[in-house]
């Protein structure tokens, strides 16, 4: 499906991460690994370090934490809030939703719409979706859009498959009306076939977590996780992205009229360095034009991987250059979306640590 | 190039004599990970980028289903 958008703009954009860092050999002695084989890993993968919380800590308290930021040095104005997205896979509670717990937190105006999506690696493109469409009311003029996810306390240790990528974060990315013509092309899939190839099986009303589902049960290849852990098929995930991403994206420059030399940079969603570097040879897009250096230095934190390269690898540039930028998301669902849009003058797009 | 690859199964996992195999991984020789280390190796030694579709393990369970690989972006 393909989706347009104008007179939309991203003005602002935030990243808040852990303060507390864990490197891959602090828990390398976790995996059915010789060690030697764990090292060629972390270096194929891109593995090396990952921000995750203390115990405790949910995806609304990175959130208020940005918020909070963002308030306080008056980027962002409270009553100015028409609406306030909050993408997770990790809500703090099953109900209510969290946008409206985090709402409550802060006392903002009851005139505004709270709304809390489950997505999870092309989050960041379908929250921007939602953001435009909302904006396309005259009643909304600014929009916060917040992702996050705290998936590390429901990865096992003892599963290499997942543990040594999965990090936390959130971002908050402030979207609003434009008078500048400028136009945001969207191509984006689903196909609920694949779902559970990324997948918490225990928790939800299907199968609810009880003492059996905290069990530890071994694989194939030598990982414990119980049923109250994510449990990915890796090589599902990776065929269903070398498969599906590339066409999509060649869709997208299709549809936008935008060829490929025109894209500044590519900021796709880091599963891993492996992954991603195969997509970028894929497309012929030179490797300095789609960074992969996310998940070694923050680890994978789902929807809010697109944002944190933003931020981390333009941030202030952003603030005072123009960048055409290539967006694309994929994984849980399954889903899989590219966005190309233009993004200048950012009143802020910077990380902060929690 | 049979010599190399064989060179590079050995680096990657020495406990096995991988001329007693007629496949990989059926016999538990080479698993996901290993395939990551032996696609990063290959593309190394052979500055190739062996595509992200063709890594499956159909294209991994012997040295000549692997040469046969190869033979698409390397020219002997």
């Amino acid at each position: 499906m393909n989706l347009h958008f104008k007179n939309k703009k991203v003005t602002g954009i935030l990243t808040v991460l852990p303060a507390h860092e864990v490197h891959f050999e602090d828990e390398m002695e976790n995996y059915n690994s010789t060690i030697a084989k764990s090292l060629k890993l972390k270096a194929a993968m891109g593995f090396n370090k990952k921000r995750i919380v203390a115990d405790g800590v949910t995806s609304a308290d990175l959130c208020i934490a940005g918020l909070t930021h963002l308030f306080d040095n008056e980027t962002l104005r409270m009553e100015d809030v028409d609406a306030l997205i909050m993408v997770t896979q990790s809500p703090d509670y099953i109900m209510p939703p969290t946008s409206n717990v985090i709402q409550g937190y802060f006392g903002l105006k009851h005139d505004m719409i709270c709304l809390d999506i489950n997505q999870g690696c092309a989050g960041y493109i379908v929250g921007l979706i939602q953001a435009f469409m909302l904006l396309d009311q005259g009643a909304i003029n600014k929009v916060v859009l917040m992702n996050a996810d705290v998936l590390s306390p429901k990865v096992s240790k003892k599963d290499r498959n997942s543990n040594p990528l999965i990090g936390d974060g959130a971002s908050i990315t402030i979207v609003e009306k434009s008078t500048d013509n400028e136009e945001i092309f969207v191509s984006i899939k689903m196909n609920g076939e694949g779902a559970f190839a990324l997948q918490i099986p225990a928790g939800g009303a299907r199968l609810p977590s009880s003492p059996e589902t905290a069990i530890l049960k071994e694989d194939k290849n030598g990982n414990l996780r119980s049923e109250n852990h994510l449990v990915m098929k890796g090589d599902e995930v990776f065929n269903f992205v070398q498969t599906e991403v590339p066409p999509l994206i060649e869709e997208l420059y299709d549809y936008s009229k935008i060829g490929k030399d025109d894209v500044d940079f590519y900021m796709f969603h880091q599963p891993n360095k492996f992954m991603l570097n195969k997509l970028a040879d894929r497309l012929g897009v030179e490797r300095d034009k789609m960074p992969s250096n996310i998940v070694e230095n923050f680890g994978n934190s789902s929807g809010v991987t697109i944002p944190l390269a933003i931020t981390f690898n333009l941030g202030d540039k952003l603030c005072n250059q123009k960048y055409r930028l290539c967006l694309s998301g994929f994984g849980v669902g399954l889903t899989w979306a590219g966005m190309m849009i233009d993004m200048k003058d950012l009143s802020l797009c910077k990380i902060i640590y929690n | 190039m049979k010599n190399r690859i064989t060179e590079i199964l050995r680096e990657i996992r020495s406990e096995f004599d991988f001329s007693t195999s007629s496949n990989f991984i059926e016999d538990g020789m080479l698993d996901s990970f290993d395939i990551v280390n032996l696609v990063t190796m290959l593309d190394e030694e052979f500055k190739i980028s062996i595509e992200g579709t063709q890594i499956i393990p159909d294209n991994f369970v012997s040295v000549e289903s692997i040469c046969s690989l190869l033979s698409k972006y390397v020219k002997e």
